[in-house]
């Protein structure tokens, strides 16, 4: 029997394959046109902040008297006022607790889970979790943040008398636990969606492939979907990470109280600058806040492109 | 190593689509069986609830005698290989080979032992460091083989395994899977929709429409005698001619020609009988001569098959195809006359085989 045969085929490119760096053909110039606006928006609104921001945290700069008309050159002095402040270690440790307990255990934990549990599901149960986890983050803050206070009151909080317990004062006994699962609840949306995209992408073959080797459910987690959405998991910890620590919410709650115990960096940064009226003081914490925004992303990015 | 028996099994999804319809298959111990069917017929179907990736919704299967209907995949001894292969890409080749052996918590030192000797039998011996991704198709297809023959399952299944190969590669894949299955002894069942495959391949083979089997044979038996006229269609590198045709007395009415009844169908059709005549190109004798029982007309097309020639006759309005050896071939335009095979042709009542 004759039988059609084509010739061996030449080794194909590689699937990344190598694209010319000029793909559209515009040139440098043209180029530098087209990417010209973004820059200068980003310049204005961006670039130039985040400097200004150093040069204040480096004078006495005030909201109001001598200091505001002529603010003066300090230094360092405020970077060491700033380390000296007692109340500045404690924002920070309690906003690496905010951050832990609500971005990464939380918001990526709890988005991950109704993902993973909603993957193969359709219809209106599915529809209708995802339905309410998005509509907590599309709400505007001020009115989430009414309504957590009305859920949360000492008195009259529907959480108290749900639970048979009148004149538990959540946002003052447990004011840290209160802003972080408000926050996982608020932000869940993000992380959500982005699993659910993420799991999606996981070849249902390779899954079948662990399941016939009798892999359990968590096995099949480790050994096949954390590793292909190795990628979707650190830019979402990422994301998530630095909204969270600069996240300014919590203040609607509980204002940074009582006495200081939900006082996160964003918040001790406007009582600083605003409240206190010391902007120089406050555009250094801002200062130090940058930078550890800096090294948490570089950190996750050299995560990042380190795989493979 | 086990048979595999499949009773009354049934497949219906959620939305009332029938893909398997109370099938009944016995697939002896070490056989090298193939599934054959057009895209949606259900073949891959089976072979998952047989892997048990999906349930059925009647009906039991048996490995080795068990019934494993509600086992999950994993308890079945079934390995599979997928048609995009699954290999991980985050585990080099010797990770892969081994991973189902690590989840059946095999010492680290043992299942690396077996990775390597199942892959030197493979020849892939020098590439137990590389990421799948570093890998050809055809060695990534043969890591997928080591995977599965690491695992000693009592049975191995196939989805579709050489069709992510470029054609070349597939006809050597094809005679390497052979020899393998041969030399295992492991029952064995791929899923095709290339019926050269399953005829070159399997030791029997079941040939399936709309979630039926229409025929179960081996490779000669449903080429030669193909059971209805589905099957007559399906298989064969250059389709049967299937030609509407009746009885009269004692010879048959084709296009126009006169026939005498086939060996195989003789004293069986009755004066008057609608059929259809069922005769492969390659059971033809083509001559330029007018002969007996021959069907004639003028050569329409002539198609180069390599060693032979496809010549395609209009005969009163209906085209017949000939394979002509080279050298014989005629020019379009010509008369010519085609004599079926007396012992080849079919005779189809009804659709089903006389």
């Amino acid at each position: 029997m004759a039988q059609a045969i084509s010739p061996p085929e030449a080794p194909k490119e590689t699937r990344t394959g190598r694209y010319s760096s000029d793909a559209a053909g515009l040139g440098k110039a043209r180029a530098g046109v087209f990417v010209a606006p973004a820059l200068l928006l980003v310049a204005a609104f961006l670039v130039f902040p985040a400097l200004w921001v150093l040069y204040l945290g480096l004078t006495n700069y005030r909201l109001t008297g001598a200091a505001a008309a002529e603010p003066e050159f300090v230094g360092l002095g405020n970077l060491l006022g700033a380390v000296a402040d007692p109340a500045f270690w404690n924002s920070t440790w309690l906003t690496v607790q905010f951050v832990l307990g609500s971005a990464v255990i939380g918001q990526v934990g709890l988005g991950f889970t109704i993902a993973w549990l909603l993957r193969d599901r359709r219809g209106p149960l599915k529809r209708l979790v995802e339905g309410l986890v998005i509509l907590a983050w599309i709400l505007p803050g001020a009115i989430v943040s009414f309504l957590w206070v009305a859920l949360l009151d000492r008195d009259g909080g529907t959480l108290n008398a749900l639970l048979g317990l009148p004149g538990f004062a959540w946002l003052l006994d447990h004011p840290m636990l209160s802003i972080i699962v408000f926050n996982t609840w608020r932000g869940t949306a993000f992380s959500m969606m982005l699993y659910g995209a993420a799991l999606s992408n996981v070849p249902p073959s390779h899954l079948e492939s662990a399941r016939l080797a009798g892999a359990s459910s968590w096995q099949q987690l480790r050994d096949v979907v954390f590793p292909h959405i190795r990628g979707h998991i650190l830019t979402n910890l990422l994301l998530i990470s630095l909204w969270t620590f600069n996240d300014f919410t919590p203040f609607l709650l509980t204002a940074g109280g009582p006495d200081g115990k939900s006082e996160v960096l964003a918040v001790h940064v406007y009582k600083v600058a605003l409240q206190s009226g010391e902007l120089g003081h406050g555009a250094a914490v801002s200062t130090i806040i940058l930078l550890i925004n800096l090294v948490v992303a570089v950190f996750y990015l050299r995560l990042l492109r380190s795989r493979r | 190593m086990a048979a595999i028996e499949l009773r009354g099994l049934s497949k219906v999804y959620p939305g009332g689509v029938r893909a398997l319809d109370a099938l009944d298959l016995v697939i002896p111990d070490g056989e090298f069986f193939a599934l054959l069917g057009p895209s949606g017929c259900g073949k891959t179907t089976l072979l998952r609830t047989i892997a048990g990736l999906e349930s059925a919704t009647g009906g039991s299967v048996l490995i080795g005698g068990r019934d494993v209907t509600g086992t999950q995949p994993g308890g079945r001894d079934v390995a599979m290989v997928f048609q995009d292969y699954a290999l991980f890409p985050h585990m080099d080749v010797t990770d892969n080979i081994a991973y189902p052996l690590r989840i059946k918590k095999v010492a680290k030192g043992a299942r690396r032992a077996k990775a390597a000797e199942v892959a030197a039998r493979l020849g892939l011996d020098h590439l137990m460091d590389r990421r799948p991704g570093q890998l050809s198709g055809g060695q990534q297809q043969r890591v997928a083989l080591a995977r599965v023959m690491a695992t000693q399952a009592q049975a191995y299944l196939f989805d579709e395994p050489l069709s992510n190969l470029d054609a070349r590669l597939r006809l050597e894949a094809r005679t390497f899977l052979k020899k393998l299955q041969r030399e295992l002894g492991v029952t064995t069942v791929f899923v095709t929709h290339d019926q050269a495959e399953a005829l070159a391949m399997a030791d029997r083979m079941a040939v399936m429409e709309a979630g039926h089997i229409r025929q179960i044979g081996t490779p000669a038996e449903v080429f030669q005698r193909p059971a209805n006229t589905f099957v007559a269609g399906f298989i064969g590198s250059t389709p049967m001619n299937l030609l509407d045709g009746s009885v009269r007395g004692d010879t048959l009415e084709v296009a126009g020609c006169k026939l005498p009844v086939p060996a195989a169908a003789e004293g069986r059709v009755s004066d008057g009988d609608t059929i259809v005549y069922g005769v492969r190109p390659e059971y033809m004798t083509y001559s330029a001569e007018p002969a007996e029982g021959a069907l004639s007309g003028k050569v329409a097309i002539v198609e180069n098959l390599g060693a032979s020639h496809l010549v395609t006759l209009d005969v009163a309005g209906v085209n017949v195809q000939a394979v002509v050896p080279e050298g014989g071939e005629p020019a379009v335009g010509d008369e010519g006359h085609a004599v079926p095979r007396r012992d080849r042709a079919l005779v189809y009542r009804d659709g089903a085989l006389v």
